[in-house]
């Protein structure tokens, strides 16, 4: 029982770590685009999420509706004013671009809001538990942060392979010169993409920001989290990426079972693992 | 009619005297600097050291790594384990730690060689943290808060503290110009060519029969080792270690990246130009705490737009300078051309 419960936590945790995978996953098969800023963005939507909820007074949950418009905003802005400029075959400009992201946006934070670890507080939903059998519980929280994970996985494979705007993105990923020829901006196209790609990382930092303590400086664990479970899951499908956040939750979970300093450790080396034995990853769509 | 090959130019010859004197001021930067003086200097050197293998491994091989500070911090506790724990002088525990960080450059390659471009970059990041974690169990060496080199130890270096000062000082120096100076041979030799080739353009240097895949292998087991010997060196002027400090990644890689890209990637002269700029805004705006390093994050991001080339790229467009000769130029020997 106690190491049913261990892997069920584990499973529901690897929910966030697919969230915080999935964004990255869009931009990277959309446009080639490594965002190191991408844990820092998580980050941020945390403390707009804090920042909604003590001025507007409502839960962090229902902060939701403010944050997700405001985040996709931001990247719908930063790709064509930033990152739009360093595509291209060389890897470098993205890289450096993103990391001074990371380092702007880390610094920025701490001059507001200190070095302080904090938490939303969302009440009752906090605490709340269901009793699956008897010794096997699921907190409610937990429960519902992977139902919209799962949620959100699959609405971005629905837009993906359901939409025009699906067709846009996956055209412009295999070659943006002939998408170009077909009438798309691809600007544009990259814009949206960013956007959706940072829609998601506000919900996953919101469920972050609720379920545990967090700081400016936690961003680069979280950009490495999600990178983990897309190399896990394997390059270009999303639910691969979702088992992928799953597999390390799971492992995290064990380490820290065995003992709590091995936590992430575990994470790192299973991770490690599937690199050594499956290089393209366990579910691989694409080839690189 | 006979042909040869040429490196040095007259901004060579330039640079390589004023090179020559600076390195000559610079070793008796003891007889007329302080303490402060010294220990700026030193850190100084290990930033273009660092910088310099940075360059050479992402700037020529291509190879973009962000985990640099895994080999940092390793060079670091190897240097603290062979003190402590074997007992060996501080100064010859430089050495050995880059060898051994060499030998574990090479399994740690074949697995993030695995990773392509920027999947490559966190890959090593990745590996960086593994050791960062590793380091904070190793109870011995003080687990996750760290430990400082014995009292014993840091006497056996040289008895008085002034000898100590000059002694690491100099170790310093001496890494940097050794760096520095097997950069140049390695670029001016065949396996140089291999580099720029690779760097130019992979597929066709692949082409021309160039082992790429080795060639990087080597070049960033190359690299492992000079950076554990910096790692090595710098902690053994802070004299205390912790694994959050010695696996900084904004300490030992983004700064140094910034560094490299300012100063201009893929020059040797980059990162010597990139330290500098780094130090003077350092010295200036240090102050500021967590602005000062939004600005440095900033401009690095706009000299990455406007300047891709860097500070060095630009002089090198606008004058054609080269400080260290490099650059292969053909001669047609005319006399000898006439006599045949």
């Amino acid at each position: 029982m106690e190491w049913i419960n261990v892997i069920l936590q584990g499973v529901l945790v690897g929910g966030l770590y697919a969230m915080f995978a999935a964004g990255l996953s869009l931009i990277f098969g959309v446009m080639r685009l490594v965002n190191i800023a991408h844990g820092d963005l998580i980050v941020l939507a945390a403390y707009l999420a804090l920042v909604t909820t003590e001025t507007l007074g409502i839960g962090p949950l229902t902060s939701l509706i403010v944050v997700v418009p405001l985040m996709a905003l931001i990247g719908y802005a930063l790709q064509p004013l930033v990152l739009n400029r360093t595509l291209g075959d060389d890897l470098l400009p993205p890289l450096l671009v993103t990391f001074g992201l990371s380092v702007i946006i880390q610094n920025g934070l701490l001059s507001l809001f200190t070095a302080d670890s904090l938490k939303l507080q969302a009440g009752d939903i906090e605490v709340a538990t269901i009793r699956l059998v008897d010794g096997v519980y699921v907190g409610v929280l937990p429960l519902l942060q992977f139902v919209v994970a799962v949620a959100v996985i699959a609405a971005l494979q629905f837009v993906f392979y359901r939409t025009a705007l699906g067709r846009a993105f996956r055209a412009t990923a295999d070659d943006p010169a002939v998408a170009q020829l077909m009438g798309l901006d691809n600007r544009h196209v990259f814009a949206l993409a960013m956007a959706a790609s940072l829609a998601v990382v506000a919900i996953a930092g919101v469920f972050l920001a609720v379920r545990a303590n967090f700081d400016p400086t936690q961003g680069p664990s979280r950009l490495i989290f999600g990178f983990e479970a897309v190399i896990i899951g394997g390059l270009g499908s999303l639910w691969g990426t979702f088992a992928g956040g799953l597999l390390l939750g799971v492992a995290q979970a064990i380490g820290a079972h065995l003992d709590p300093g091995w936590q992430i450790l575990a994470g790192h080396i299973a991770f490690l693992i599937v690199l050594a034995v499956r290089p393209a990853g366990l579910f691989p769509k694409v080839r690189t | 009619m006979s042909v040869r090959v040429v490196f040095a130019s007259r901004s060579s010859r330039v640079g390589a005297a004023l090179c020559a004197a600076g390195f000559v001021a610079l070793v008796a930067a003891p007889m007329w600097g302080g303490r402060d003086d010294l220990q700026l200097l030193s850190e100084i050197y290990a930033y273009v050291a660092l910088a310099s293998l940075w360059n050479l491994l992402a700037g020529y091989a291509g190879l973009v790594s962000v985990g640099q500070e895994a080999y940092v911090g390793l060079g670091a506790y190897l240097l603290f384990a062979f003190a402590i724990l074997g007992g060996i002088s501080p100064l010859w525990a430089i050495p050995l730690a880059g060898a051994v960080a060499a030998g574990v450059a090479i399994p740690v390659a074949a697995l993030v060689f695995r990773l392509r471009g920027h999947y490559f970059a966190i890959g090593t990041w990745i590996v960086a943290e593994v050791f960062r974690l590793l380091a904070s169990q190793v109870a011995v060496l003080g687990g996750g808060s760290g430990t400082s080199l014995p009292a014993a130890m840091i006497i056996g270096i040289a008895p008085s503290r002034q000898a100590r000062d000059f002694l690491e000082y100099w170790i310093a120096l001496a890494l940097v110009a050794a760096i520095v100076a097997f950069i140049v041979l390695l670029l001016r030799s065949r396996y140089g060519l291999a580099l720029k080739a690779i760097r130019d353009n992979e597929l066709a240097a692949r082409c021309n029969g160039i082992d790429v895949t080795r060639t990087k292998v080597l070049v960033y087991i190359v690299t492992a080792f000079g950076t554990a010997m910096i790692g090595a060196q710098i902690f053994l002027q802070k004299l205390r270690i912790s694994p959050d400090a010695a696996f900084s990644v904004n300490d030992w890689t983004a700064f140094v990246i910034f560094i490299t890209v300012i100063g201009g990637i893929g020059r040797i002269e980059g990162p010597i130009i990139g330290t500098v700029v780094f130090f003077l805004l350092r010295q200036t705006l240090a102050d500021l705490g967590t602005l000062y390093l939004m600005m440095l994050g900033l401009v690095a991001i706009l000299v990455m737009l406007a300047a891709p080339k860097g500070i060095w790229g630009l002089i090198v467009e606008r004058l054609g300078w080269q400080v260290f000769p490099l650059e292969r130029r053909v001669v047609f020997d005319e006399r000898s051309a006439a006599a045949e």
